[in-house]
């Protein structure tokens, strides 16, 4: 197992955990997110070849109702 | 008004009102209200994914970003590279390259940075993001935000979720006459007759959030804020006439019975 902080907060994956594998574990549909790797951006075509590697922080968003 | 578009950064516009989907009751109010409005551009924030309640419904589903476009914004950055960083991430999530951009100064007040907001427009607009920026009533900052490329000048009206209306209309004035891009007032309309001044004055469209959210019935406020906007528009288009302090008889003086 490795450890990511994910939004905040800490979270244990499987090692070799891809971008794509986590955001699947977490539920949040990969189209309309945008996710921050250690403070640069990944693009979306790159989630399935992203390995996590133990304390990378990660930023997951997407949009919510703002004025 | 057929043919009478607003056009931001090459992006046209039937609806010269852009309202926000923040401080609904649910995403079904917010879906309701937007669609009395006629607005065809909605804001929206970027915010992390809630990743303990996998199952919470998205707002894009219920806004659909084929038939509305997608306006981000850089709300509760305090600075330029957290307003940068956060509209990086809104371009990332693959719908848009819009942003309206918000360096806020103070808590309080949430009035703008306005030297951060330069910086931060500046780097953004080489980025290629159509730049729309939320500032103050100033304009000599507005001048600057057209010279650094942004899209349009985005003035408050008032503090936003002030509902206190247009506070210095001769500035508002000054920076219509100012720069040659759209002006759209942001940011404390609190009622119809508030959004038909600043069409009235010549801006080219509204930007409101909490005027309809906050109002008792917001499909309704909704629904008053598109007549309004389409009601200044028309009176500004048909130009008004000049104030005189004495009266001039409607009526012809000729004729009367003796």
């Amino acid at each position: 197992m490795i450890r990511l902080v994910v939004n905040g907060e800490s979270r244990e994956v499987e090692k070799d955990t891809t971008v794509a594998a986590l955001l699947e574990e977490l539920g949040s549909p990969p189209e309309r997110a945008a996710i921050e790797l250690n403070l640069q951006i990944i693009d979306k075509k790159e989630y399935t070849r992203t390995v996590l590697k133990d304390g990378d922080r990660l930023e997951i968003i997407s949009f919510v109702g703002g004025g | 008004m057929k043919g009478d578009f607003l056009t931001i950064g090459g992006i046209q516009l039937k609806s010269r009102l852009i309202v926000g989907t923040g401080k609904y009751k649910d995403f079904e109010q917010t879906r309701r209200a937007i669609e009395a409005s006629g607005a065809d551009m909605v804001t929206v924030a970027v915010r992390r994914v809630n990743i303990i309640d996998r199952n919470k419904e998205n707002l894009l589903d219920y806004i659909d970003p084929k038939k509305y476009k997608i306006l981000p914004n850089t709300a509760g950055c305090y600075t330029a590279d957290e307003a940068v960083r956060t509209a990086r991430l809104a371009q990332a999530a693959g719908i848009t390259n819009l942003v309206k951009l918000e360096v806020i100064g103070d808590q309080k007040t949430l009035f703008p940075d306005t030297a951060g907001l330069i910086e931060a427009a500046k780097i953004l607009v080489k980025e290629g993001f159509i730049v729309l920026p939320y500032t103050n009533d100033d304009p000599i900052v507005a001048k600057r935000l057209e010279d650094v490329g942004c899209a349009c000048v985005m003035p408050l009206a008032a503090p936003i979720g002030s509902g206190l209306g247009i506070r210095n209309p001769y500035n508002i004035q000054i920076i219509r006459e100012t720069v040659k891009v759209p002006v759209i007032v942001d940011a404390g309309v609190g009622t119809a007759s508030d959004a038909a001044i600043a069409m009235e004055m010549g801006c080219d469209g509204v930007l409101m959030n909490t005027g309809i959210a906050g109002a008792q019935d917001p499909i309704a406020m909704a629904e008053a804020m598109k007549y309004a906007v389409w009601a200044g528009r028309l009176a500004y288009k048909a130009g008004r006439i000049p104030k005189k302090l004495y009266a001039n008889a409607s009526s012809p003086v000729e004729g009367m019975i003796e």
